[in-house]
């Protein structure tokens, strides 16, 4: 035992290796400074190619605007065209939509998740929904339902609503076997355990999936705006096509991003404080 | 007369390409009240197998288990239950994993509260009442677990190698909080492991299991005196008791690697 302990280098041995050789091994964390610096250092080099290729003058501006330009075209779009109300007409969309799907697919994704009979019942059909693409309807929606406001509901709400049906179905029904058990034995009824158990164990996972999803209703919106629309950042994206303006068209998308950043952010942050025991190891 | 009487109860597993598999011999083995007793038998024996049925978490494919006369028919609170993994909810404070089973039956909040004080200071955990399970050792998730059981107040306690994923020295100590918290409250418990000392100190008798099929193939008394403490593992007569069940497991355990 003594002896296999004096063959094994001492630990300061290991602190010493070269900084950079550690680094690169696979899994090894970065400090949280690096983190940032690594992060932003992206978005610079991005913004610096893109500056180079505009104002060197390798490509045509009709095509691809200059950040400057894009810049410019933003702020006048926030100034003269009244881009704020756009703004808050894709979001209003992109959250009602959203919303609806969830109060719908989440309850009936604990319902399957919880019942085997229910599951049997309802998943080969949600399955089925959910490879069809939710802008595929459009056309559809339009006759059904107009050029309205509820039509772009719609939209969000078929593309989101299956999808959060089946991965909440999933995560509950991946419950552990043994709380369950353990339950029972506290003379937990049938409700209790969904309510007592199921529930709260899959809530994490549950809010997680949401997030994913909200992600993707965003795709959406876009696509339903692009199309029958009059207002939102689609609809400004598709106007400035006919005009040439490219300059406007970077700003929209980078607003989405920008938008999407920093709701997932929020998100993120209150799952965090609502779930703090799921993160604990 | 006895609280717990098992009749008969066998358990025949079945896959799904039909094949069948005993898992349990007819099993017929009376629980007296207020009994401590310990199922030892080598692992894959079934002993788990018969205490899952008693809890009601498994069919018997036949035969019956009655408690008080009254046949068990699903799970329920009057029989507890400690697992050998760690079931607290990791959701709930410590505290609110004890008042689990009391909230369940609607018990006013203050009298659960009052009730969770009780067994968390009798396990030893105070102070740890807010933690969350994930942020204690494992010996402290198997205290709390079972403070779970007990403050339900349950007719038999039914515990599944609960100290079976411990390390050696917690789980001696562990033998001697629940022996001490059964010396003084005097519960039914049936105690499933398959370690000998363990079986020995804990218990006024040894059920030997067979490998499998399982079947209770001996019954030992331990009649060592009350309090026990855990110097009497070096006395003659708890190491002829070894001697003894060793023996027995021995057999059994080739027997079951010989499948």
């Amino acid at each position: 035992m003594n002896q296999a302990m004096s063959v094994t280098p001492p630990l300061g041995a290991q602190e010493a290796a070269p900084r950079r050789r550690r680094a690169l091994a696979p899994l090894e964390p970065v400090s949280a400074r690096a983190r940032v610096a690594l992060g932003v250092g992206f978005f610079v080099m991005f913004f610096a190619v893109w500056a180079f290729f505009t104002l060197g003058g390798f490509v045509s501006p009709t095509f691809l605007a200059s950040p400057i330009t894009m810049a410019r075209e933003g702020w006048l779009l926030f100034t003269e065209f009244g881009f704020l109300h756009d703004i808050g007409m894709t979001v209003w969309r992109v959250l009602g939509g959203f919303i609806l799907a969830a109060i719908v697919a989440v309850p009936l994704g604990v319902a399957m998740g919880a019942h085997k009979g229910v599951e049997a019942f309802l998943e080969p059909f949600v399955s089925f929904c959910r490879y069809l693409p939710a802008s595929a309807f459009i056309p559809l929606l339009i006759l059904w339902a107009g050029l309205g406001e509820v039509q772009k509901l719609l939209v969000i709400f078929i593309g989101s609503v299956f999808q959060i049906v089946l991965m909440v179905a999933v995560t509950v029904g991946n419950a552990r076997k043994d709380l369950v058990e353990a339950a029972y034995t506290l003379g937990a009824k049938p409700s209790g355990i969904v309510r007592r158990v199921l529930i709260p164990g899959a809530a994490p996972d549950i809010a997680e999936i949401l997030r994913l999803v909200l992600g993707w209703a965003w795709t959406y919106v876009i696509v339903a705006e692009l199309i029958g629309s009059s207002s939102g950042i689609g609809h400004m994206i598709t106007d400035s096509q006919a005009l040439l303006n490219t300059g406007q068209i970077i700003f929209g998308i980078i607003i989405i991003g920008l938008i999407g950043l920093v709701s997932d952010s929020f998100f993120k942050y209150i799952n965090r404080r609502m779930f703090a025991w799921s993160a604990l190891r | 007369m006895s609280q717990l009487s098992i009749q008969g109860v066998s358990r025949t597993f079945t896959s799904e390409k039909g094949k069948s598999t005993q898992a349990l011999l007819p099993v017929d083995f009376d629980v007296k009240e207020n009994d401590f007793v310990t199922i030892l038998g080598p692992s894959g024996c079934g002993k788990s197998t018969m205490l899952r049925i008693v809890a009601g978490l498994d069919h018997p494919t036949s035969g019956r288990v009655l408690l008080d006369g009254r046949p068990v028919e699903g799970p329920g609170a009057d029989r507890g239950m400690v697992f050998q993994s760690y079931t607290l909810f990791p959701w709930l404070t410590i505290e609110q994993n004890i008042r689990f089973g009391l909230r369940e039956r609607g018990m006013p909040e203050s009298q659960q509260k009052e009730r969770a004080q009780y067994f968390i200071a009798k396990v030893g955990l105070r102070g740890f009442e807010q933690h969350f399970p994930k942020q204690l050792s494992g010996g402290m998730q198997q205290r709390t677990a079972i403070a779970r059981a007990l403050a339900n107040d349950p007719k038999i306690l039914l515990m599944d190698e609960p100290f079976g994923a411990l390390d050696n020295q917690t789980r001696v100590l562990m033998q001697e909080l629940l022996l001490g918290i059964w010396e003084a409250e005097r519960k039914t418990v049936m105690f499933v492991t398959h370690d000998i000392d363990e079986a020995i100190f804990m218990a006024n008798r040894v059920a030997v299991f067979s490998a499998r099929p399982g079947r209770i193939k001996s019954e030992i008394a331990v009649n060592l005196p009350h309090p026990r403490h855990y110097t009497i593992k070096t006395s003659p007569e708890f190491m002829d008791l070894k001697a003894r069940l060793t023996e027995e497991i021995r057999a059994e355990s080739m027997a079951a690697e010989a499948h």
